[in-house]
């Protein structure tokens, strides 16, 4: 078989599973509907209990979980060649942890009650600010160790501060919502978090996918890179903001979801071979089809009890973690 | 001078243990006629209690929640007295001659206060209408204020029989609180939803205890009423983001909503039965308009 053939069978037989987990996921629920009638619930024009559950809370959890998987899995894909790093991963380097932070901010202070845009528009920004930190402590050519620990730093003074906004909320439940952001969830989230988050991750998938041709002269080497005329600065541009704008979204209405986009790509590069540019749009299925899995998991485990996304996908995402390190150990001394 | 204390405080540790004693020599003799001069409560519940049942000057300080008109329905009788976090530090320095405390919370303030010789009587959290007697009485006891205890007693019961002469309108209601909480079997509300002649959803479900009813499952049970959410504590938080939900805003549209807020059924006590008044008051408005 060709490689490009090879490829598009990857690409297609990802669609159709990420299709299949769309669909799971709309029938997978506390309310115990039957598979036909929640799908035909959805197309059908009456106003009932079913109808309602069908499209206003299984949709657009099915939906979330779909672009907040896909952003994972491009983001992670895309700093993996952006950077030439192994371990890069929004949740690895701090911009799930930081874009947390905007949200949290704009959510306790009230500000999105004035004006709902500002939940991914802070959380974007703070994403921005994270990625902009960890890549001037580490340097373009950062070693694979000072990226990690930049993003450990960043991480955890975001985390802290996450905490310190939620315990100093007069809400009593603030507090308790510090699982939520550093955990990640998609219960009962609705289609107002959809058109939230929607146009921000369009806008930041654009531009990740742009940086296909750019990735793959990379992996040549900066210097020729260059001379094969790729602009350094666009490609910075389009990797931080691309990352910020979807991962922004991604986490301002679900949290932040770590290790998807670690794993994903690990997984299908021997697949789609090593061309940064074909990982990307197989990345973007892989993450999806895993946030799908997991999402439908943590309801099938443990329905009634609000078991975070975070806690499944770290429960494959860690120690795939700690083999990538064992493996590279000797590049990191 | 610190070990002096420190033996003062073990002495009268001592105390309580040679009371019993009497106590269980002498079979019927109070253990100590002195009525407690310098109370201290810890517990939102024991705060407005003690408020209701303690004579005058005799309770010195309550606990911060109990000025706080979202847990505390006498916030405004809480507001001239010490306030307290449930610091052993804190209340130690208060010099109280009895504490009373929850048997939830301020575990480890409760177990230290005691090792420094300190009165400590605890309560249980009401989950039905026997328990806020017992409560009541045993407030009296411990106060010695036996009289206004039965008083209080009386007027629950008055409040009690007056629900019961309403009957039963068999409408459903569904409980829902922050993060889809609901009280099923066995709580105080679900007690209270019955006495307004109400049926509970949670119960219908088989729910039992304080748990959560999944939104689709809310919108599932199409009740005729729904309570909950009426609580602003200053600022957002997610845990309310279920009442903003276009699921749950079509189950709670067309006047099925009711506010019942919360202050009412956190604590025991006669004022929890305006909880079940306006239930009982809202059903017969939803009936009214339906038939």
């Amino acid at each position: 078989m060709s490689d490009i053939s090879r490829y598009r069978l990857v690409l297609a037989v990802l669609a159709i599973l990420a299709t299949v987990l769309f669909l799971l996921s709309l029938t997978v629920g506390p309310a115990g509907l039957g598979f036909a009638d929640s799908i035909s619930a959805l197309f059908s024009d009456k106003a009932g209990a079913i109808e309602l559950i069908m499209r206003e809370i299984r949709l657009p959890r099915a939906l979330l979980g779909l672009m907040v998987g896909a952003t994972l899995g491009l983001s992670g894909a895309a700093l993996q060649g952006y950077l030439r790093n192994p371990l890069a991963e929004p949740g690895l380097i701090g911009v799930s942890a930081s874009a947390s932070l905007g949200a949290v901010i704009a959510i306790y202070s009230g500000l999105t009650i004035v004006l709902p845009l500002a939940l991914p528009l802070s959380a974007l920004a703070a994403a921005v600010l994270a990625v902009v930190v960890v890549q001037s402590l580490a340097g373009l050519r950062g070693s694979t160790l000072t990226i990690i620990l930049a993003g450990v730093a960043v991480s955890s003074f975001a985390g802290a501060m996450t905490s310190l906004a939620l315990n100093l909320s007069p809400n009593p439940f603030a507090a308790l919502e510090i699982m939520f952001w550093m955990l990640g969830s998609l219960t009962d989230r609705s289609m107002t978090h959809v058109w939230l988050a929607l146009p921000f991750m369009l806008v930041g998938w654009a531009m990740l996918v742009a940086l296909g041709r750019a990735l793959d002269a990379l992996t040549l080497g900066n210097e020729i890179a260059a001379s094969m005329g790729i602009d350094m600065r666009r490609v910075q541009l389009l990797a931080v903001f691309g990352t910020a704008a979807s991962v922004g979204a991604a986490t301002a209405v679900s949290g932040a979801i770590g290790f998807v986009g670690l794993v994903v790509p690990h997984m299908l590069r021997p697949l789609v071979g090593s061309r940064p540019s074909r990982l990307l749009p197989a990345s973007a299925l892989g993450g999806a089809c895993m946030l799908l899995a997991a999402d439908i998991l943590v309801r099938i485990i443990a329905p009634g009890r609000d078991l975070k996304l975070g806690v499944l996908t770290a429960i494959v995402g860690a120690p795939f973690f700690l083999w990538l390190v064992y493996r590279t150990r000797r590049k990191l001394a | 001078m610190p070990t002096n204390r420190l033996g003062r405080a073990r002495f009268r540790a001592w105390l309580p243990a040679l009371a019993g004693l009497a106590a269980v020599s002498g079979a019927s003799v109070p253990a100590a006629a002195e009525p407690p001069e310098r109370v201290v409560s810890m517990n939102v519940c024991t705060d407005q209690l003690a408020i209701l049942v303690a004579g005058e000057g005799q309770l010195h300080s309550v606990s911060y929640l109990a000025s706080d008109p979202n847990t505390s329905v006498l916030a405004d009788r809480a507001k001239g007295l010490a306030v307290n976090h449930g610091l052993a530090e804190e209340v130690f320095l208060m010099q109280p001659d009895l504490v009373l405390a929850g048997t939830y919370t301020t575990r480890t303030t409760v177990a230290l206060l005691r090792r420094l010789g300190i009165r400590v009587e605890e309560f249980a959290p009401d989950s039905s209408i026997a328990d806020i007697r017992t409560n009541i009485l045993r407030m009296g006891e411990v106060l010695e204020r036996r009289e206004r205890a039965a008083e209080l007693v009386a007027e629950l019961d008055r409040g009690v029989a007056e629900l019961g002469e309403g009957g039963a309108s068999h409408k459903t209601v569904a409980t829902y609180y922050a993060n889809s909480y609901t009280s099923g079997a066995g709580t105080l509300v679900d007690e209270i939803v019955k006495l307004s002649g109400l049926v509970n959803v949670a119960d219908k479900l088989g729910l039992s205890g304080t748990a959560r009813l999944p939104l689709e499952m809310l919108v599932l049970s199409k009740p005729d009423l729904v309570t909950g959410g009426s609580e602003d504590y200053g600022a957002p938080a997610l845990a309310q983001e279920n009442f903003v939900h276009p699921a749950y805003r079509a189950v709670a549209e067309q006047g099925r909503a009711v506010a019942v807020p919360s202050r009412y059924t956190i604590c025991g006590a006669p004022f929890t039965l305006e909880a079940a008044r306006l239930l009982r008051d809202a059903a017969g408005q939803a009936t009214g308009g339906a038939r």
